[in-house]
C-alpha cells in the first residue's frame, strides 16, 4: 500500500505504515530522540489524515515489526480473532474512530470486538483521538478480574500500596502498609518494590506481606516486584506468592533486555496458578509497562513508543492478568517532556490498554528531572477516574523514597473517590467498614490510639 | 467527647491527627500525615512543594564549574575543565546521547595531551545534581587520594558539565587510563537532592555498556559516607585490574576482602 496524502500543491509522503503511526503521534520527546517523529506540524496532520483512510484489515498483512523476526507480532497475529474482527472489518482508522464514539459502540459491543482488535489498530485510532474521546471509550469498556477480591467493576477505583522502603526495612515496610490501610489503600495489591534481588531476603518480604493480610483477614493480594525468575525460584521454595509480577515491553529484543521472553512467562504463570491461593478469582499475573522503554533497550524498530506500547498489552492479554500497569512518567523527560506529554501518554495507554480487554491502571507520576509537577498529576488522576481507570498507586505522601519519584498518594486516592463517587473493591470495602475505616457513606472515619489495628500491630512493628 | 454545647478546641479543628506518629521512627516515608477531609494539611502540601522544589534546583542550577576546579587545585589536585556536546540543560535533558560524548573541542583539547599511560583518572560529572558535586566531590576526592596506592599514575581530575556516565568512556580513553572512576550528581529524590553516584569501568572506551560498569550510589553524609565510598571504590578499582573487567562479572565483597596490592597485574601485562 502507499502512503500519502496532498494538501493543495504538497504531497505528503510515508514509507510504511510503522512510518505513518509515527508521524501521526502526537508531539513527544521519545519519537524524537528516536527520530521517527513528524518534522513539522503540517506533516503530523497530513499523517493523520493519511492514516485516516487505512482499512483496518491492512494492520493484519503490514506488521510493523516482521512476523519472522518478533515472537509478540507472531502473538498479535496468531491470536486475532477473525470471528470478532467481522464487527469492524469493514472499517477504516477514521471509521473505527467514529464507531467507537457511537453509541451503538456500547460495553457489550466493545467486549465482544477487544479480541479482534490488534495493538497497532488501537494505537493507530488514538492517534486520530482528542483526550475526551480517549476517556469517554475508555469509560465504556469494562475488564473485570479477580483474585482474593472483585477488580475493575463499575463505578469502582483500586489503589496499589505500595509501601517501599530503601534497605527493604521490615519495620519501615510495615509502618507504610499499616499507614495505607488506615487510609483505605490497598485493595488492587500491596505491591512491594525490593530494594534486593537476594533469594532470602526476597522470601522474608513475601512472608511480612502475607503475615498483615493474614493478621487483618484482608481480602486483597500481595507482590514482590523482583524479576520474574526470583520469582519462580521463591514459589519453588515454598513463599506464600500471590501475583507474579514481571515488567513487559512491545518488541521480543526489548523483552529480551528484561531478561524474558513468553515461555518464562507462562511457566511463572503456571507456577503461581499450582499455588491456587486465589480465593474469588485465578488472575494472578501483574504487569508493568511503559512508553520508551523499546527505545531506551535500542529495540524500537524504528516504531514509535505509543505503537509499542500497546503492543506490550498484547503480552498482557495473552497471561489474563489481575491488573496490568502503565508507569508513565517514570521513564524521564527524554521520552515524556513534560506534564502535557505525560498527561497524554497516559490517556492513550488506558484507552488502549481498555479496548484491548487488559485491566490497566496507571502509576500517575514523574521524575524531578521532568517538566511537570504535582498540579499536573492531579489532572491526569483525574482525568482517568473519569475514564473509568481500574487502579492508581498509594504511597506514602506520594514520595517514593526507595525509586526517587513522585505518584499518588492514599489522600489522592481518597480525593479521586469523593469528587467522582467512587468505591473501593466491594470485598475490600466490606472489610473497611468492618474495621472502622470507612463508613456507609463511603467517608474515612477518625482513628484513635484504641483502633484494633493499632491495638494489635504485625510483629515486626512491636518488636522495636 | 465534646458536646454541641461547648465544643472543645479538637472538634474545632479541621485537622485530624494520625495516631500512629511513633511509626515515623521506623522509616522517611511521609506517612501519618494527618488529614484535612480526606486532604493533605496545609504544611505538609508546602513541605512538600519545598523538597520538590529543591530536587529542582539541584537538576536546573548550573554547575560552577570553574569554582570547583579551583578547590581541587588549591587542594593539589591537577584538573581540566571539559564540556559534553549537548550545549545547554534542556537539550542535555532531551538528548541524552549528546551528553555521553565530549564536545568537539574537548576532543581535541584531550587528545593534545598526548597523556602518558595512566592507572586511575578520575572524572568528575554534574550528572542531574549539581548540588550533589558541589556538596560532597571535593570532600571525597579527598578521601580518594589518600587510599590511591602511590605507585600508580593518577590522570588529571577532569571536571565535565552537561555529563552523563558514559562520558567517561571517552575521557578515560583519551587519557589512556586503566580504569576511570567518574563522581557524577545522581537523578534528585525528593529526600535526597544532593546524592552522588561513583561509577568505575575498567577499559574505558566508547561504547560500552552500563552492564559492564559498577556503581556505588547515595553517596552522601546522610547515605553512604565519604571515605566508606572511597575504600568501596578502591577496592572495585583494584579488583578490576586484578579480573581485567568490571560491571556484572565483579562482584562487589569489599565488605569481606581486602585485596593486596602485589595481586595486581602490572601496567605492561
Amino acid at each position: 500500500m502507499e502512503y500519502r496524502h496532498t494538501v493543495g500543491a504538497q504531497t505528503y509522503k510515508f514509507a510504511d505504515l510503522k512510518d505513518v503511526l509515527a508521524k501521526a503521534t502526537p508531539a513527544r520527546s521519545g519519537d524524537y530522540l528516536a527520530g521517527v517523529a513528524a518534522e513539522t506540524y503540517a506533516e503530523r496532520m497530513a499523517a493523520r489524515m493519511c492514516l485516516a483512510d487505512v482499512p483496518l484489515p491492512q494492520f493484519l498483512i503490514e506488521a510493523v515489526i516482521p512476523y519472522e523476526q518478533d515472537e509478540i507480532t507472531r502473538l498479535i497475529l496468531d491470536s486475532h480473532d477473525v470471528t470478532a474482527f467481522k464487527e469492524i472489518g469493514h472499517l477504516t482508522v477514521g471509521g473505527f474512530r467514529d464507531w467507537l464514539l457511537s453509541d451503538q459502540a456500547d460495553t457489550a459491543t466493545l467486549r465482544r470486538v477487544a479480541s479482534g482488535i490488534t495493538p497497532e489498530m488501537a494505537a493507530a485510532v488514538s492517534k486520530l483521538m482528542r483526550n475526551q474521546d480517549l476517556i469517554l471509550v475508555a469509560r465504556k469498556c469494562q475488564v473485570t478480574t479477580a483474585f482474593r477480591n472483585t477488580i475493575g467493576l463499575s463505578g469502582r477505583l483500586s489503589v496499589r500500596l505500595q509501601p517501599n522502603h530503601p534497605t527493604d526495612d521490615a519495620r519501615g515496610i510495615a509502618a507504610s502498609m499499616l499507614d495505607g490501610l488506615l487510609y483505605g489503600s490497598g485493595d488492587a495489591v500491596i505491591g512491594i518494590n525490593p530494594a534486593t534481588d537476594s533469594i532470602p531476603a526476597l522470601m522474608d518480604l513475601y512472608d511480612l506481606v502475607d503475615e498483615v493480610i493474614t493478621q487483618y483477614g484482608i481480602p486483597t493480594q500481595s507482590c514482590v516486584l523482583t524479576h520474574v525468575t526470583n520469582q519462580i525460584q521463591v514459589m519453588e521454595k515454598g513463599a506464600p506468592v500471590d501475583l507474579v509480577f514481571q515488567s513487559i515491553a512491545g518488541t521480543e529484543k526489548a523483552n529480551q533486555g528484561f531478561g524474558i521472553n513468553l515461555g518464562i512467562l507462562q511457566e511463572a504463570q503456571e507456577a503461581a496458578l499450582s499455588l491456587k491461593r486465589g480465593t474469588v478469582g485465578n488472575n494472578v499475573m501483574y504487569f508493568e509497562t511503559g512508553q520508551g522503554s523499546a527505545l531506551s533497550a535500542n529495540a524500537n524498530f524504528g516504531v514509535d513508543q505509543q505503537t509499542i506500547e500497546a503492543r506490550a498489552y498484547a503480552i498482557a492479554r495473552r497471561f489474563s492478568p489481575l491488573l496490568s500497569n502503565t508507569v508513565v512518567g517514570f521513564i524521564g523527560p527524554e521520552y515524556l517532556y513534560d506534564g502535557k506529554q505525560i498527561i497524554r501518554a497516559g490517556l492513550e495507554d488506558h484507552f488502549c490498554g481498555k479496548l484491548l480487554g487488559v485491566p490497566l491502571g496507571c502509576d500517575v507520576c514523574y521524575t524531578n528531572h521532568a517538566e511537570a509537577d504535582q498540579d499536573d498529576m492531579d489532572t491526569l488522576m483525574t482525568l482517568l477516574g473519569a475514564a473509568g481507570i481500574t487502579f492508581i498507586m498509594g504511597i506514602p505522601g506520594a514520595d517514593d523514597i526507595m525509586l526517587n519519584y513522585q505518584t499518588t498518594s492514599f489522600h489522592d486516592a481518597l480525593y479521586l473517590r469523593k469528587v467522582l463517587g467512587l468505591r473501593p473493591a466491594p470485598e475490600f470495602e466490606q472489610w473497611l467498614k468492618k474495621m472502622n475505616i470507612m463508613d456507609e457513606n463511603g467517608l474515612v472515619q477518625p482513628v484513635t490510639n484504641a483502633h484494633s489495628m493499632l491495638q494489635n500491630m504485625p510483629r515486626n512493628l512491636l518488636a522495636a | 467527647m465534646s458536646t454541641p454545647e461547648k465544643p472543645t478546641l479538637l472538634s474545632d479543628d479541621p485537622l485530624s491527627v494520625d495516631p500512629w506518629q511513633q511509626l515515623r521512627n521506623f522509616t522517611r516515608a511521609r506517612i501519618a500525615l494527618g488529614r484535612v477531609g480526606t486532604s493533605l494539611p496545609t504544611r505538609e502540601v508546602l513541605d512538600f512543594g519545598m523538597s520538590h522544589a529543591m530536587a529542582r534546583d539541584a537538576v536546573h542550577t548550573p554547575l560552577d564549574a570553574q569554582a570547583l576546579c579551583d578547590a581541587l587545585v588549591q587542594h593539589g589536585f591537577e584538573t581540566l575543565l571539559v564540556q559534553s556536546a549537548a550545549p545547554d540543560r534542556s537539550t542535555y535533558l532531551l538528548r541524552p546521547d549528546l551528553g555521553r560524548k565530549l564536545s568537539n573541542l574537548c576532543v581535541d583539547l584531550l587528545a593534545s595531551l598526548q597523556s602518558e599511560e595512566c592507572e586511575i583518572a578520575f572524572v568528575i560529572g554534574d550528572g542531574l545534581s549539581s548540588m550533589a558535586v558541589s556538596n560532597h566531590a571535593l570532600a571525597v576526592m579527598e578521601q580518594m587520594r589518600t587510599l590511591v596506592p602511590s605507585q600508580w599514575r593518577v590522570g588529571p581530575v577532569v571536571v565535565a558539565t552537561q555529563a552523563r556516565v558514559a562520558l567517561s568512556d571517552e575521557i578515560g580513553a583519551l587519557l589512556k587510563a586503566r580504569v576511570v572512576v567518574m563522581l557524577i550528581g545522581e537523578r534528585p529524590g525528593l529526600s535526597s537532592p544532593d546524592s552522588l553516584g561513583i561509577y568505575i569501568t575498567y577499559g574505558p572506551e566508547v561504547g560500552r555498556q552500563d552492564s559492564e560498569r559498577n556503581c556505588i550510589s547515595n553517596v552522601r553524609p546522610e547515605g553512604l559516607g565519604y571515605e566508606a565510598a572511597a575504600r568501596k571504590t578502591l577496592w572495585l578499582v583494584k579488583e578490576a585490574m586484578r579480573l581485567k573487567l568490571s560491571g556484572v562479572g565483579l562482584k562487589d565483597e569489599s565488605d569481606v576482602a581486602e585485596i593486596a596490592l602485589s595481586d595486581l597485574p602490572k601496567l605492561s601485562d
